[in-house]
């Protein structure tokens, strides 16, 4: 497939890991921050070719994951409502909320549908005006453009039957987060191709500069990473902490203008509650006064919902790159994608997912 | 190398956590296999049943009649739209009893239809399907022998719902099931994987997309019948259906007790079909079939059943996809395109597409 093979050539991976091997000379631990570059590592077994000096430790960066709990839980209840229709991306309708998930609210009668896009949700806004459509605007940056349009959309169009329940999260926060705890290990960052290609890259400027990091903008396909890794590495054995640009077919400083201007005009940022890790500062997005009454959280009056996590799932030292998703006592018993206890085990961009769905629980050679 | 236990995956208490049922246990994969291995096995239990193939194959011998065996099987087909590119309800409703008898090795004779309509169905919508049905079934060489109708309120079901089950002969000396795989054997499958998975998918509400990929329904018989005569020796046939490639081979893998080894790079797919994939977040080899098949054959016999299916034309472009071992036993390992390797796991529950 075109600019999809280019990216997948074995011969040209095996130039890289070579390269990648005679740069190193000492123990590096990287952490990829997006879910998709998590999936694409495991799914074609890119950590089992790295040079072992090379640890690769797994970001927070899986939309699905870091949803907190009680913002599943006012999925649920808003979902459960009679007369609502809620629409979602959908790996989310398997992330376990305190009691069920959207799943069973739909084996229980409830209208959920899974839609590919919020303008999607829109739609079916429109084409049932008398029911309440509710969309549950979740991700990064890369899905905020559109979730910001749909808003847009439907206040410009007066859909009132429209609404949003939002959780959107930041990547630099978190990587800030990361990098000033007292516990952190991570010494190289590729940063996320997507959320670099919609907010550009100035942004981790001065994060490589004040915390002495080399930040690598990386793709999703293998070559992508080991083309990723190939340049954190060499910085790292340069002493050199800069940010670099390895996803330049998708990537530019500024990012996409466009984008950014819409995101800027419907949501403000706000402090934001991550699963598994808690509260870091000016981290999400909400939507702005100007666009409050599309708020699903106010229309149904979910907002004072708060729930306690599991004390079982250790997910957010999962998704601090503290532990490995296998080192967890639960991982494969009382945890599996099947009966998942947190989000990480949910999403095929999760980091327990991924070791589970492709194997990483035991030593395997063939 | 590590020993797995596969048993202590699995949740002890299965169904524990789905007092309703919900869509993945219709997915085909681990929560179908739950609610078989749980609560239908243990309710029916028989030897027939216990073979765990598409189709029960009865030998008559019991009954006094020496050397002739039966095969049986039966499918409801609950498909939205009842109409996607490439086919539509009726068709499948043959095509996949006609396919789960031939897997057995069968040579497939009559069905049995049973239709739950909705009220307020337009009869023109069930006279299309019922033709086609009977389309299928004369290009099968099956015949429709008896059938029943109900009606349910509105409200109460997608229009139509089928049930068609099956009877046929397995010829003496062929000896076909999942158990039979054997480390050493060369998996093939007969063409490209996922077509009918992603026809369905891209004229689904609220996922629609633009594309020309059709469902390749097909009855498999005739293909069948050309890969026994290359070669009477057969182990394993399957048609890789709900829960695709990845679900039926992993059934195998536990039904032998082998460990299977895929070559990623060689599953033949559809450039629209794989585009489609990529854009979902979706795997290929977990996207439903309904016209092509996985043989497992002892070795010396796969250039012979290559050729075999290649020469036939629902085989054109039939491929050595994998390799049975006596390693990992119950697993299924891929051989990835950059020279890793996976575990490839049974699907849970529904594919889902990804957020981004």
């Amino acid at each position: 497939m075109k600019y999809l093979d280019e990216f997948r050539d074995p011969a040209l991976a095996r130039k890289l890991l070579d390269e990648i091997q005679a740069t190193v000379t000492r123990k590096w631990v990287l952490m990829e921050v997006c879910g998709g570059q998590t999936h694409s590592i495991i799914r074609n077994g890119i950590d089992q070719l790295l040079p072992e000096e090379i640890e690769m430790i797994h970001g927070p960066g899986c939309p699905v994951c870091v949803t907190p709990l009680e913002v599943i839980d006012k999925a649920l209840a808003i979902a459960s409502m009679p007369g609502i229709i809620f629409c979602s991306f959908g790996d989310m309708l398997r992330v376990p909320g305190s009691e069920m998930d959207l799943f069973r609210v739909k084996s229980q009668g409830g209208d959920v549908r899974i839609v590919y896009s919020p303008l999607d949700a829109l739609k079916i806004a429109r084409e049932n005006p008398d029911k309440e459509v509710v969309f549950f605007g979740i991700g990064f940056e890369t899905t905020a453009p559109a979730n910001a349009m749909a808003v847009y959309q439907a206040k410009a169009l007066g859909i009132r039957n429209f609404s949003m329940l939002v959780s959107h999260v930041l990547v630099p926060p978190a990587m800030e987060a990361i990098l000033s705890s007292p516990t952190n290990r991570v010494q190289g960052f590729l940063a996320a191709g997507h959320v670099c290609s919609v907010m550009g890259y100035w942004q981790y400027v001065p994060l490589a500069e004040k915390y002495q990091v080399p930040i690598v903008i990386t793709g999703f396909e293998p070559l992508d990473i080991l083309e990723g890794i190939r340049r954190a590495v060499r910085q790292l054995e340069a002493g050199r902490a800069e940010v670099e640009n390895a996803y330049e077919r998708a990537v530019r400083y500024q990012g996409n203008p466009a984008a950014q201007r819409m995101v800027e005009d419907v949501f403000e940022v706000v402090d934001r509650k991550w699963r598994g890790i808690g509260v870091i500062p000016q981290s999400g997005w909400r939507l702005r006064p100007k666009y409050r009454e599309f708020d699903a959280e106010l229309r149904f009056s979910v907002a004072d919902i708060y729930t306690q996590e599991s004390p079982v799932c250790r997910s957010g030292e999962v998704l601090q790159g503290l532990i490995k998703p296998n080192e967890c006592p639960a991982f494969g018993k009382e945890c599996t994608p099947q009966n998942p206890l947190g989000a990480t085990m949910v999403s095929s961009e999760g980091a327990c997912a991924a070791y589970y769905q492709y194997g990483r629980f035991m030593t395997l050679e063939v | 190398m590590a020993t797995i236990d596969l048993g202590s995956w699995s949740c002890p208490l299965p169904l524990r956590d789905h007092p309703n049922i919900i869509l993945g246990h219709g997915g085909g994969g681990k929560l179908s296999g739950e609610l078989v291995k749980h609560l239908f096995l243990p309710a029916f239990q028989n030897d027939a049943l216990a073979g765990l193939g598409d189709a029960a194959v009865i030998d008559l011998a019991e009954q006094g009649q020496a050397g002739a065996r039966l095969a049986i099987s039966t499918d409801s087909f609950v498909v939205k739209p009842l109409f996607f590119p490439g086919g539509d309800i009726g068709e499948l409703a043959v095509n996949g009893t006609v396919n789960d008898l031939s897997m057995s090795g069968a040579r497939p004779l009559y069905l049995t239809a049973g239709f739950i309509l909705e009220e307020g169905l337009p009869l023109d919508v069930l006279g299309r399907i019922v033709e086609s049905m009977a389309a299928a079934a004369r290009e099968a060489g099956v015949a429709l022998v008896a059938g029943d109708t109900k009606v349910v309120e509105k409200g109460h079901g997608d229009g139509v719902y089928i049930n068609t089950s099956g009877v046929g002969i397995v010829p003496p000396g062929v000896e076909i099931g999942p158990q039979r795989a054997a480390p050493g054997d060369v998996v093939l499958v007969s063409g490209t994987v996922g077509d009918h998975g992603m026809a369905i998918m891209s004229v689904r509400e609220g996922l629609a997309f633009e594309t020309d990929i059709r469902s390749d329904t097909a009855a498999l018989n005739g293909l069948v019948a050309a890969i026994l005569e290359a070669c009477p020796k057969v182990h394993t046939l399957r048609d890789p259906t709900r829960g695709g490639v990845a679900s039926a081979l992993n059934e195998i893998a536990q039904a032998a007790g082998v460990g299977i080894v895929l070559d990623e790079q060689r599953i033949p797919v559809n450039p629209a079909v794989r585009s489609a994939c990529e854009m979902l977040g979706m795997d290929p080899i977990y996207v439903a079939n309904e016209g092509k098949l996985l043989a497992i054959v002892p070795e010396e016999w796969s250039e012979a059943v290559l050729r075999a299916m290649q020469a036939h034309p629902l085989g054109k472009q039939a491929a050595v996809i994998g390799q049975v071992t006596g390693e990992h036993p119950g697993m299924l390992v891929a051989r990835t395109g950059i020279g890793g390797t996976r575990v490839v796991s049974m699907q849970i529950g529904e594919q889902l597409p990804r957020i981004c």
